[in-house]
């Protein structure tokens, strides 16, 4: 049994908007919902499947499917951070497969920006029945430090340095100099980037991604639905997930959940990183970025930081061009939820809609990488291959 | 131990009330499986290694060294946090009390102490040796 070849991901949208004060988040949910909807060329009565993380509002599929009036029958409200909407779409396929649904449609939305929430660098205890809880929160443990000392044991471990580091900000820079929406679209120089304020050593507010309201959906639909809509055919190819964490107190933080996701995404699809044409890749700080490709076997483990710095991340010259919507760290980080975003880009480039100074030439094969929650204690994985037909 | 940054309580369970009663007393203790033999972290009633429910609590040395590190620049109150491998065994979350930011270095030895919290039981930090 394999999802490969079983579903077709039809429509994908991105919420143009970076600050939506006026708007609720349920409203943006049907807003992302509509569009995705539209660019596929179904309507709200075809959607017989529904997909949303487990922060949609409610919590979880009930009110969002009442909200938009849905009628389904299969849903899924898997809970994976930020990765959740790359595994989402995987999910979808698996349901396609099994034959539970035939048009899933998949939502994320979400206003931190305009909640004024301090996401990266204040100290939330999420739950108490966390059997983790004591033992991380009166430390002050944030999203921040936390990157910042699996960044901190990579330098010691590679030698890679801030420098380095700032290669996948200057990339993805590069990158947004092109998208109108973007929220950070100057080019910024290595220079900028280790200048600019410390916020947890050695991540500078550079490393950090933006803080967005906004969100997207994707629609999955079921082959011969796929081959009778006008957009181009980008097929499911493979995927896989898992949850990293720290294993009793044996653990290495230089290695991360896409060590396991990939490999199982790569088998499934029958392919090799070096196959790869345009790689999404979660950017939450430039460290995820670097551990990430690193543990999908883009390059040597340790060797991330020479990779990164040679430019290969940047469209047009590299040889890994990355995240050419300006991803997390310029673009986007809606509902600080990349996963989303980071499958929408790679559709754009698999049908040739990605802006034209940054689309990938015969763009064929793409992966989306998704990490969800901490680094540096437990975080979910999941890796998506798609394949344009 | 004294540290102007206000600590939270830690959550105490009943999996862990030992714990923080041999805090309290400024006990360090670490759950030792005397099936397996070894120490884990965080703290819990069944081994994460082989699934027995032989869990003790041991007196451990309080000795460690720093795995990563990071400095929280950004807070009002910058703090280091950390984590520490200990003798035992297994490697913990913790801040780094009484050092020198600029000094902290991985692998470098550390020894416990523990940190009063606001309504709470000590919490055990590490200050550099």
């Amino acid at each position: 049994m394999t999802i490969k070849g079983k579903a077709y991901i039809a429509g994908a949208y991105e919420h143009p908007t970076r600050h939506a004060p006026d708007k609720t988040v349920a409203q943006l949910h049907a807003e992302v919902a509509l569009g995705a909807l539209a660019d596929a060329g179904l309507s709200r009565a075809d959607v017989d499947g529904y997909f949303c993380g487990g922060d949609a509002p409610g919590p979880g599929p009930a009110s969002m499917a009442e909200y938009m009036n849905l009628k389904l029958r299969h849903v899924d409200s898997t809970e994976l951070g930020g990765a959740s909407y790359v595994a989402l779409a995987a999910h979808a396929a698996e349901a396609i497969a099994l034959g539970k649904c035939d048009v899933a449609l998949i939502t994320l939305a979400g206003r931190p920006r305009s909640e004024g929430m301090a996401t990266g660098t204040t100290p939330r205890l999420r739950d108490p029945n966390q059997p983790e809880a004591g033992w991380e929160f009166p430390y002050g443990l944030t999203t921040a430090n936390g990157y910042a000392m699996c960044a901190m044991r990579h330098r010691h471990q590679y030698g890679t340095t801030s420098e380095q580091l700032a290669w996948i900000k200057v990339a993805a820079s590069h990158h947004a100099q092109h998208n109108p929406n973007a929220v950070l679209p100057e080019v910024v120089t290595v220079a900028d980037v280790v200048n600019s304020p410390v916020i947890a050593d050695p991540l500078h507010r550079l490393d950090c991604c933006v803080i967005s309201d906004g969100g997207g959906a994707l629609i999955v639909v079921r082959p011969e639905i796929a081959k009778k809509l006008k957009r181009p055919l980008v097929k499911i190819a493979g995927a896989g997930e898992t949850v990293k964490h720290l294993a009793g107190g044996t653990f290495d933080l230089t290695t991360s959940g896409a060590a396991r996701s990939g490999p199982a995404a790569f088998a499934e699809a029958g392919v090799k990183p070096g196959d790869i044409k345009y790689v999404s890749i979660y950017d939450s700080f430039t460290i995820t970025v670097l551990i990430q490709i690193e543990d999908l076997g883009f390059c040597e483990k340790g060797a991330g930081g020479k990779f990164v710095a040679d430019g290969n991340l940047i469209s047009g010259t590299g040889k890994l061009p990355f995240n050419t919507d300006g991803g997390g760290l310029c673009n986007n980080h809606p509902a600080n939820r990349g996963g989303m975003t980071k499958v929408i880009e790679a559709v754009r480039q698999l049908r040739g809609e990605a802006h034209p100074a940054v689309q990938v030439k015969n763009c064929d094969l793409a992966l989306a990488q998704g990490t969800g929650m901490q680094l540096s204690t437990r975080h979910c994985s999941a890796t998506l291959i798609m394949e344009r037909e | 131990m004294a540290t102007t940054r206000k600590i939270s309580a830690p959550v105490v369970t009943v999996e862990t009330q030992a714990f923080w009663d041999a805090a309290r007393e400024n006990r360090f203790v670490v759950p030792l499986c005397t099936a397996c033999g070894k120490a884990h972290w965080y703290p819990r009633a069944i081994c994460p290694f082989c699934d027995s429910g032989q869990v003790e609590w041991r007196e451990a040395s309080g000795k460690a060294t720093i795995y990563t590190f990071s400095v929280m620049r950004r807070a009002k109150e910058p703090y280091a946090i950390g984590y520490v491998t200990l003798a035992e065994g297994p490697t913990m979350l913790t801040n780094i009390l009484d050092c020198d930011f600029d000094a902290l270095r991985i692998g470098g030895p550390v020894s416990v102490v523990f940190a009063a919290t606001e309504d709470g039981p000590p919490v055990p930090m590490f200050r550099p040796v």
